[in-house]
């Protein structure tokens, strides 16, 4: 099934050449393994996000589609692959010629340090090979069992709500877990009425504030029947859930095959989330590395021209989007070049000179030090907020675009340091995607689900909410309400039998 | 055995095709359309399935872009209209590109086609076949003339009888070849199947029908024609327009003509048949009529005249007849029904189509070209 082969002598002889470059250059990278394949594996394997054995989707196939079209009418050509995993699996495409394996080698040993080493990676499961494949071999038992329509619409309303996660989980292990429900067993206890301070003075307090709360009480006296009617009907869920899908594992109605989808189709986001929300810097960093390696050590003289083609051809701009390999590789290389010449820092910051500080130069030299301590702590967002510069911005040919609603078409907007850097935050907020909030699993005491959408400025899709909403009622059975912004109004969509309706 | 993937993928083709799963038929994108851009290039279909989630509309949100340009400028397309040709080797992160631009010869496009619409080849009628031989420079001779010298092939002999007597010498490597080193091209008689076809389209010009019609039967012929070249080598086109009489002109006035007054649809059913008789010898001719209306005619008298000719004239002689009914806010489309109660899918020969609007045309085609007659 799995149509990739082991590299060949000439191959391996390479890869031993490149990882001694990595070396060199410190980067600290898990076992790699490459692969050979030709382009219809390839194409399967990109179709399948990476791994050679999935789940039945027709959404593989579709993937699948588009890769060997894009690959038949010479639209587009995948390089590589790599995948997040431990040993490091990476992929190499039999027509590419000798340098360009080793651009992709470069590439991948940059990828690989990346995986090892960022921390929003750190929880990822490097065995997600296996589990993919046991993923895979879960759902078609499934299918066997209830037929395909079934869990194929059962996967389809999961993979609907599969942007409603929390990224904060990606430090959530078992342990950190256990010591915060530690914690929240102590603060309740705290405050609980047995509890007896040590502290004398911590004591005066606290019976302070009990008769406080004592008079607020009997003040309230005529509320109370209602509010605790109230409590009780709200428990559920105590605090806003972001992560809605292992919110309804526990609540909803569910089959138990069902639920083990929802559990699947969840682990799974999670483990592809961290490469989502650190496109920028993942690339980028692979980027300097294939570009550094190459230029100074890989390289032979006949291969430059080729190189640089090529180089480019992964850099272009667009402008429709920012390219993450561009600004990515860019931003790395500014702040190597700012750390190493000291142009950071209050002297620096407060100079009005700009000569002086176009010039300015402290030869200090911390630059790599500092790229390899960002490329350990910093995800796309705070790396945009911390290192873009205005200077950055500039040459970069950075720019906003928006909507003219008088043209019909997107057109150029600011050139301003501000409102490019709010932009692409924007974009990179939630990974992209609009924060929704499960708030209350009993809205107005009928089982009904409230989502709420933080809303920031952007309506939603309203046709893709209202679907969007039916799947999650198919999921919980009963009727599901979304709280947003639309139009300038505050509206509830209600999705119930009778389909969608719009509460103002 | 076969990828796993594969059997995602015939699924996923059924799905697009509305065979499975109707409810995710509503999110297949519209990139399906093969559109003619300028020449030579054409926007091909990527049929693609949205997975509906909750995301931002697209409109207010705007983005960043990189390039020169001033402020007010546009910025060519719509976000996430293209696929860099990076390396996207996380693939599914982004949402993908819908439609693409892509220059593609007109062969390829028909491939392309036959396979979007699963036509069948043509078989050519059986009779109609010549057999007329060609000349093709295939093969290597030892006689000819001096233009027809292939060198590479001259020297390469010349080269292989000095190292065998012995007389070649690397360090000073000169090849001199006589006479008996020379090589010709020299030609093959083939054989080959000559076919011919002629297409005759037959277009209502009266009032009713309006620009919207017009650019419909515009397009729909652009790939009917396209179709049957890349089936027959060689290939006539005739064009009729008609309201209450009937004339033939070329191709550009076809297009543009719009006269008004009443429809006689036999009109243009005559002129089609006299120019079949007078041109195209039916042994020897593979022949297409198409009609495109709007589907109204002056009195169920002319009608019956139609189907008349159609029966004794048009039919027997034509490999296939095409009706095309386009809609529009004027024409009563009793055409289409008059055709349909006389053939009622009986005949192999006639095919019946309406296209409701562009979006229709892919389909029509189909059921035009769908048959392989």
């Amino acid at each position: 099934m799995l149509r990739s082969k082991p590299i060949n002598k000439e191959l391996r002889e390479l890869q031993k050449e490149i990882q001694g470059y990595a070396d060199e250059f410190g980067l600290d990278y898990f076992p790699q393994i490459f692969e050979m394949c030709d382009y219809d594996t390839i194409n399967i394997l990109a179709a399948q996000e990476g791994f050679p054995s999935r789940y039945p989707h027709w959404r593989f196939g579709m993937q699948y589609d588009q890769m060997s079209k894009g690959y038949r009418f010479g639209l587009q050509k995948i390089y590589e692959m790599v995948i997040n995993t431990n040993p490091c699996y990476a992929y190499l495409l039999e027509v590419n010629n000798w340098m360009d394996q080793k651009l992709v080698m470069a590439h991948v040993y940059g990828h690989n340090d990346f995986f090892k080493n960022n921390a929003w990676f750190s929880n990822t499961d490097r065995k997600m090979m296996d589990t993919m494949a046991n993923h895979g071999a879960k759902v078609r038992r499934y299918i066997e069992k209830y037929g395909v329509e079934k869990v194929e619409n059962f996967i389809d309303s999961v993979l609907s709500l599969e942007n409603l996660i929390n990224i904060d989980h990606l430090f959530e292990t078992d342990e950190v877990i256990r010591a915060r429900e530690e914690k929240e067993k102590q603060f309740a206890y705290e405050n609980s009425i047995e509890y007896q301070p040590v502290d004398k003075n911590s004591e005066a307090l606290k019976t302070y504030l009990r008769s406080k709360n004592r008079l607020e009480k009997k003040n309230a006296a005529t509320q109370e029947v209602e509010q605790d009617q109230f409590l009780l009907a709200s428990k559920i869920p105590e605090k806003p859930v972001k992560d809605v899908l292992s919110f309804l594992m526990e609540f909803a109605p569910l089959e138990d095959w069902q639920s083990d989808v929802i559990g699947i189709l969840r682990e799974e986001a999670y483990y592809f989330l961290p490469q989502r929300i650190t496109k920028i810097m993942n690339e980028g960093w692979a980027s300097y590395w294939h570009s550094k390696i190459m230029t100074s050590r890989a390289l032979e003289a006949s291969e430059i021209i080729d190189f640089a083609d090529k180089h480019a051809g992964v850099m272009v701009m667009s402008k429709q989007n920012i390219n993450p390999y561009k600004v990515g590789i860019e931003l790395f290389r500014d702040i190597e070049h700012r750390w190493d010449t000291g142009k950071f820092g209050k002297d620096y910051l407060e100079c009005n000179d700009m000569v002086e500080k176009h010039n300015w130069n402290k030869n200090i030299m911390q630059g790599r030090d500092k790229i390899f301590q960002i490329r350990k702590t910093h995800n796309d967002i705070s790396f945009i907020d911390e290192f873009l510069t205005p200077e950055f911005c500039e040459r970069a040919q950075l720019f906003t675009y928006k909507y003219n609603a008088k043209t019909h078409r997107f057109e150029i907007d600011k050139r301003d340091f501000q409102a490019i850097k709010q932009k692409i935050l924007s974009g990179l907020t939630n990974f992209g995607s609009p924060v929704i909030k499960l708030v209350d699993a009993n809205f107005e005491n009928r089982a009904e689900i409230l989502l709420e959408h933080q809303h920031n400025g952007v309506d939603l899709d309203a046709q893709y909410a209202a679907e969007t909403l039916r799947n999650l009622f198919q999921i919980w059975k009963r009727p599901v309400n979304l709280a947003t912004t639309y139009d300038d109004k505050e509206v509830v969509f209600k999705y119930s039998m009778n389909g969608l309706e719009t509460i103002d | 055995m076969d990828h796993p993937i594969k059997s995602d993928h015939s699924r996923f083709r059924k799905i697009i095709k509305g065979k499975l799963r109707k409810n995710l038929k509503s999110f297949v994108s519209k990139g399906q359309q093969i559109v003619p851009k300028g020449k030579d290039k054409f926007t091909i279909p990527m049929p693609s399935i949205e997975i509906p989630k909750f995301k931002f509309g697209s409109k207010s949100e705007g983005g960043v872009g990189q390039g020169d340009g001033a402020e007010g400028e546009p910025v060519q397309g719509k976000k996430g209209d293209e696929k860099g040709q990076g390396k996207p080797e996380k693939a599914g992160q982004d949402e993908g590109s819908k439609e693409l631009e892509v220059d593609v010869s007109l062969e390829e496009l028909a491939s392309i086609l036959s396979e979007e619409l699963e036509l069948p080849n043509i078989e050519p009628k059986g009779s109609a076949q010549i057999d007329a031989s060609k000349n093709r420079y295939t093969s290597i001779g030892t006689s000819g003339p001096d233009s027809l010298k292939h060198h590479k092939r001259t020297f390469k002999q010349s080269l292989k009888r000095q190292i065998s007597i012995g007389a070649y010498d690397p360090s000073n490597p000169s090849i001199i070849p006589t006479r008996k080193d020379y090589r010709f091209r020299s030609s093959k008689a083939k054989i080959e199947k000559q076919n011919n076809a002629v297409v005759i389209y037959m277009m209502d010009v009266s009032g009713s029908m309006g620009d919207e019609q017009k650019e419909i039967v515009r397009t729909e012929s652009f790939w009917i024609n396209l179709w049957l070249k890349h089936q027959y080598e060689d290939i006539d086109f005739r064009y009729i327009i008609h309201d209450a009489t009937a004339r033939e002109v070329d191709e550009e006035v076809f297009f543009k003509t719009r006269e008004s007054g009443g429809t006689l649809i036999s009109s243009a059913y005559k002129l089609c048949q006299q120019i079949i008789t007078e041109d195209y010898p039916v042994s020897d001719w593979n022949i297409y009529p198409f009609h495109f209306s709007d589907g109204d005619n002056w009195s169920s008298d002319d009608t019956k005249l139609c189907l008349d000719i159609l029966n004794t004239e048009i039919l027997p002689a034509s490999n296939m007849f095409g009706y095309g009914q386009v809609e529009s806010r004027y024409g009563s489309g009793q055409f289409y029904k008059d055709l349909h109660a006389a053939y009622n899918e009986k005949s192999e020969k006639i095919v019946l189509s309406k296209i409701k609007d562009r979006e229709a045309i892919l389909g029509s085609i189909k059921e035009f070209l769908g048959k392989g007659n």
